[in-house]
């Protein structure tokens, strides 16, 4: 399940003053001492705000944050699946496709997306809107086939539906700054 | 109409909500055991009701907080296990989006009854929009004096927090969750030392599933001897299934345990019977892990009893006849389902999922997925069908941790149950050709077309 570390340099992130407050925040949730425990939260807050995956730059700085060395937070950066190593579409499509949703016509979404976009699961589309990725198991068999979209379950997908799902993505995620969705949204109360 | 504990208030409008929760008569059960209860009064109720962990492995939850060193001077953590990854499981994501006040207050009354201050949920992350509902519902709880020091006026305190995993099954696994929420990668421990004397940061921890801990408030509030009434023989109580697959009705329900299989599948209460009008071909019915079983021992067992939705009868005759209710996930399959098919996206699951620590894990869930993919599309031989039991066989029992037997459990099922269906797909490779195969046409069984 691991993905290698992707190479290259990109400026220094810093946090803004609202996601750094709720960064430390969070800190606090744990003994002292034991800060180390807040790297998977603070990994998703650093996906969220830095363009939807984490460059070697982005995990440099977590590890600055939190004074553990870098190797800390690559190993686990690259052990859990949310964690983009590579960058992504403003759009990511993260379709499941483990038995129950494969029961009910997960691989014809697949194969759909795949057409209707002209990539390959784990690519990007040339225009970089979207990134199709096949996901295992997101605890929607009862609403399946599904996709998750940041912080959506989209459920009961069809393949007669997808045309305007894509859609709606499309105008929704065609922004500057697009929602890649965190477990822990930053909004300007956490400032201060 | 079963009897309902979980769910009997959630079409109450407002629910979600502290107020309306409240007003339905939560949070008696912390008002009753912080003012008039011992820690060890709570747990003897939970022992009495017979409660068995809901996460899947069904150990009594009584006896597990029993474990919890109470000698050291340390502090003590309860962890809820909301990681809920396991294929055809969505129960706990469905208690804590919709009756997110559920969960608060069973972490309240077992933290109260393990004596622990810090508490977390340790949630999947991808429930992204979920985190919020419950970080509202424990700061409507703390507004309401059930949180932070000296509760309800008592010298008990308490801290709770939402936690979140990065996307990994091998989570679900307590060892491996102690570790993530340490901030490491979620590799399970050797066991002994148990989480119960060496946990969370070196600390007594136990680690309890959503759903055990949403029932210990019901437990309390009607005492742990008239909830053990409830249900059948040793599985007492009431249990959430996700029924998924191919039924006209998929959803999370609440039945009392010892309810027949067949009417949890034909009745219109629950999964409402097959969908497209087709017959049922087969059924795990505890999650991806458990034995599959195809429909005649499904629905009676080997002896020719009705199979009751029950630990005991669902595991009755062993794994060559029987099962397992696991986590209560739910999966039927109509006649046109392919069993190797599906068996191979299993596989790749729990290959996608090994942490790599164990070798016959790490390199026999990967075998299983290609020897697997090799039948299902019509290259396979004979002797790979053999060859699955093999790799499966060597797997079992020789990992640190159970995700390696979750894995080879539903190959050696599928095969000990299916193998027709496998030299089918070795015998005609051009009939499979066709990922759909047997959507046209079902596969029938030679000999059983023989027998009849």
């Amino acid at each position: 399940m691991t993905d290698r570390i992707q190479l290259g340099t990109m400026e220094q992130p810093q946090f803004s003053p609202a996601a750094m407050a709720l960064v430390q925040k969070i800190i606090k949730r744990y003994p002292e001492g034991r800060h180390k425990s807040a790297l998977l939260p603070i990994l998703h807050i650093a996906q969220a705000e830095f363009g939807g995956w984490l460059s070697p730059s982005t995990m440099d700085y977590v590890a600055s944050i939190l004074n553990i060395k870098p190797i800390e937070v690559y190993e686990v950066a690259s052990f859990y699946t949310m964690y983009n190593m590579r960058p992504v579409g403003k759009c990511v499509l993260e379709v499941c496709r483990t038995g129950p949703c494969a029961l009910r016509g997960s691989d014809d979404i697949i194969e759909y997306l795949e057409n209707k976009l002209g990539i390959k699961e784990g690519e990007t589309t040339a225009d970089g809107m979207f990134t199709l990725k096949a996901v295992e198991c997101l605890a929607s068999c009862g609403s399946a086939p599904m996709m998750q979209v940041g912080n959506h379950y989209i459920e009961n997908l069809s393949v007669e539906k997808m045309d305007e799902v894509l859609d709606q993505l499309k105008t929704r995620h065609n922004v500057p700054n697009p929602d890649y969705g965190s477990p822990y949204p930053v909004s300007p109360e956490n400032n201060g | 109409m079963g009897r309902k504990l979980l769910l009997k208030d959630i079409n109450v409008p407002g629910i979600k909500s502290f107020e309306v929760y409240r007003k339905m008569g939560g949070y008696a059960s912390v008002e009753k055991a912080l003012k008039t209860m011992t820690p060890d009064s709570v747990m003897e109720e939970v022992k009495k009701s017979g409660l068995r962990g809901r996460g899947g492995a069904g150990f009594p939850t009584g006896m597990k907080w029993s474990f919890l060193d109470r000698k050291s001077d340390k502090p003590r953590y309860l962890i809820c296990n909301a990681d809920e990854s396991e294929p055809g499981t969505f129960k706990d994501r469905f208690l804590m989006e919709y009756l997110p006040h559920a969960l608060i207050e069973g972490m309240i009354v077992s933290s109260f009854a393990l004596g622990a201050n810090t508490s977390y949920i340790y949630m999947r992350g991808e429930f992204r929009w979920i985190f919020p509902i419950l970080e509202k519902a424990i700061e409507e709880a703390r507004a309401a004096g059930f949180l932070g020091n000296n509760m309800l006026g008592t010298d008990y305190s308490l801290e709770l927090y939402v936690h979140s995993g990065g996307g990994a099954y091998i989570c679900g696994e307590e060892t491996a969750q102690i570790e993530s929420l340490e901030g490491k990668r979620g590799n399970p421990r050797n066991k002994p030392p148990f989480p119960a004397v060496v946990g969370l940061y070196g600390c007594p921890t136990v680690v309890n599933n959503v759903e055990s801990i949403a029932t210990v408030p019901h437990i309390l509030n009607m005492g742990g001897d008239e909830y053990a009434k409830i249900g059948i023989g040793k599985s007492t109580g009431t249990k959430l299934i996700s029924a998924s697959g191919h039924i006209n009705k998929p959803g999370v329900y609440e039945i009392e345990l010892g309810l027949p299989v067949e009417e949890f599948i034909y009745s219109d209460e629950y999964c409402g019977g097959i969908w497209k009008g087709r017959k049922m071909k087969a059924c795990v019915p505890g999650g991806s892990s458990v034995p599959i079983l195809p429909t005649e021992l499904m629905l009676k067992t080997a002896k020719g009893e009705p199979r009751l939705m029950s630990y005991e009868s669902l595991s009755d005759g062993g794994f060559a006849t029987g099962s397992m209710l696991g986590s209560g996930g739910f999966i039927v399959f109509d006649e046109t389902a392919c069993i190797v098919r599906n068996t191979w996206t299993y596989a790749r699951f729990y290959h996608h999922e090994s942490c790599g620590q164990c070798s016959p894990c790490r390199e026999g869930t990967g075998w299983m997925e290609k020897v697997l993919h090799r039948i299902e599309t019509g290259h396979g031989k004979m002797s790979d069908i053999d060859l699955l039991v093999d790799v499966a066989k060597k797997i079992e029992g020789n990992t640190i941790c159970p995700l390696g037997d979750a894995a080879a459990w539903p190959v050696a099922a599928a095969v000990r149950h299916f193998r027709e269906e496998f030299e089918y797909h070795v015998r005609y490779p051009e009939k499979v050709k066709d990922p759909k195969h047997f959507e046209k046409e079902p596969f029938v069984s030679e000999k059983k077309a023989v027998a009849a």
